[in-house]
């Protein structure tokens, strides 16, 4: 799933502050799961803005809205609230929520409550953790399951570097050594001799090295033009 | 076999105990005092000078100007690259560079996170790792480099370098394993001698030594100069895969302030007295103490 957190409230304020009337649109998708985007927390957020205006002596009216997904066109006609009768959506989706919302509504201002940090797993309660970095060109197979990419501060792709401490990286304490942990398990399956093999420097188009990425299924385009024809 | 392109190799291939040293280019322009420095202390003692490439990732002057300085001062240097800050365009670029210049020896690194460093705000590069870079050295050598003509052909070079290509491995790491693996990865690219962290432990060398010795790859043993004790407990807590056993650490705390460099100087020379039977040469880090590196060869009974 996707991760984020909320921006801070100060800052979030300092973003809607050319605004009068604000939509705060939550979203059902990762972030709910995640508890920072979805319906509590758009609710949470709005008493959140209206008690900091109040004290501040702003005129800010604050409405909530949330649909399934930000991420879908099919669930816009879930709206209850219309974004067009407010000067700004505040989307506390991702950012790919704040993006096409912006695009579906392309005459009000669709402004970021969080900021989305990461492709994640729930890894104990209340805590989120990294998992794969959307690279394009899964290295998975050779690596026990676990995500150089993503779990090695340098993305290395040949193994340990000589920053690997008790089993830390050099970048925090607190932070596994990816490589330690691929090391670990391809041993534990007796599977080495993949750590063995040289991997040749990685073709980075295919992690936003060539720009924007897109996905096109052609038998779903395809069967849209024939159904339109 | 072929030609030597350098005096290091050509010292490692005679069998020679060779001894390279290394300085640091400054923060700043003022890089005359450790060329100085480099002419009085290095020069005519040890085989070559490392040049580091943005050391701890701390921004400074590069290495590539370090070593062109070296070599008009006629000391050979081995050029320091990490691929931290620069891009394999970049990479290959410099090396050709390098070659124009005049430099023969280079030694691929990793580098130092960012976060270790004084910008940490700076996006780290990485777009290829040691093994990486050792593969692309080995390429323009053979003419091409990474990239692809309009026809999909290898892009070939307008005049070929040719290196002596070293790497870095860490022998005192608490798994070593890992460390070998990746060593022998290191040498299938390319690498053709091997200059390691700092190791104070001769006994945990020597085991190392044992494990990699398949490699046939000449090793230089990294010692780095201990300038108090303070230093060696730092190093202890924070640089990984370096432990400075007590004893020494005793002798750093029980030395007079006058007689730190002299202790310091005895602790290098022992411990490359009693590792010289296990490798094929010392590489002496001595973060700005050039002063001790006449000292240390002498009393290490290389002079």
């Amino acid at each position: 799933m996707i991760v984020a957190e909320r921006k801070p409230l100060d800052q979030i304020l300092e973003i809607l502050a050319p605004f009068r009337r604000v939509l705060i649109l939550g979203c059902g998708g990762c972030v709910t799961v995640c508890l920072t985007g979805g319906e509590k927390q758009a609710d949470e957020l709005a008493s959140q803005i209206r008690l900091a205006a109040k004290q501040k002596g702003l005129h800010l009216m604050v409405d909530v809205d949330c649909i399934t997904r930000q991420c879908d066109r099919e669930f816009i006609q879930n709206l209850k609230a219309d974004p067009a009768k407010y000067d700004a959506v505040l989307s506390i989706a991702c950012g790919v929520g704040v993006g096409f919302m912006s695009e579906l509504f392309p005459k009000v201002p669709v402004l970021p409550g969080l900021n989305t940090t990461f492709y994640g797993a729930n890894v104990a309660s209340g805590i989120w953790a990294e998992y794969c970095h959307g690279c394009g060109d899964c290295v998975l197979a050779w690596t026990a399951g676990i995500c150089p990419i993503a779990r090695c501060s340098k993305s290395l792709i040949n193994g340990t570097c000589g920053g690997t401490n008790q089993g830390k990286c050099e970048v925090s304490k607190d932070m596994d050594c990816g490589w330690l942990l691929i090391y670990n398990r391809l041993k534990e399956l007796g599977r080495l001799d993949e750590l063995r093999k040289i991997r040749g420097p990685r073709d980075w188009r295919k992690d936003r090295g060539s720009g924007v990425r897109r996905l096109t299924h052609q038998e779903l385009v395809k069967l849209e033009e024939e159904s339109k024809a | 076999m072929t030609e030597p392109v350098s005096n290091l190799q050509k010292a490692l291939e005679a069998g020679q105990f060779v001894v390279t040293g290394e300085i640091g280019p400054p923060k700043g322009t003022n890089i005359g005092p450790i060329i100085h420095e480099a002419e009085q202390c290095l020069k005519g003692r040890v085989v070559a000078v490392n040049v580091t490439d943005i050391q701890t990732a701390v921004m400074r002057a590069g290495s590539l100007v370090g070593c062109e300085l070296l070599l008009d001062h006629g000391i050979e240097p081995v050029f320091q690259m990490v691929t931290r800050d620069r891009n394999r365009i970049a990479l290959q670029s410099d090396l050709l560079s390098a070659y124009i210049l005049g430099v023969r020896n280079v030694l691929a690194l990793t580098g130092d996170h960012v976060a270790m460093g004084d910008h940490p705000e700076a996006k780290p590069v990485y777009d290829l790792d040691s093994v990486g870079l050792l593969q692309a050295i080995a390429n323009l050598e053979a003419g091409r480099d990474m990239g692809r003509d309009a026809k999909g052909n290898p892009n070939t070079l307008d005049g070929t370098p040719k290196f002596f290509k070293g790497c870095c491995v860490t022998p005192c790491a608490e798994e070593v394993e890992p460390q070998v693996i990746k060593l022998e990865k290191k040498v299938e690219a390319g690498a053709q001698f091997v200059q390691t962290q700092a190791v104070y432990d001769p006994a945990t060398f020597e085991r190392f030594m044992a494990g990699m010795r398949h490699l046939k790859v000449p090793v230089l043993v990294g010692i780095v100069v201990l300038k108090s004790a303070g230093m060696a407990k730092y190093m202890n807590r924070s640089v990984p895969g370096v432990q400075v056993p007590d004893a020494i650490i005793k002798r750093l705390a029980e030395a007079s302030k006058e007689d730190l460099k002299k202790v310091s100087t005895e602790i290098a020379a022992r411990l490359v007295r009693e590792m010289k039977p296990l490798c094929q040469g010392a590489h002496l880090m001595t973060l700005g103490w050039d002063d001790l590196v006449p000292g240390i060869i002498e009393q290490a009974g290389l002079a």
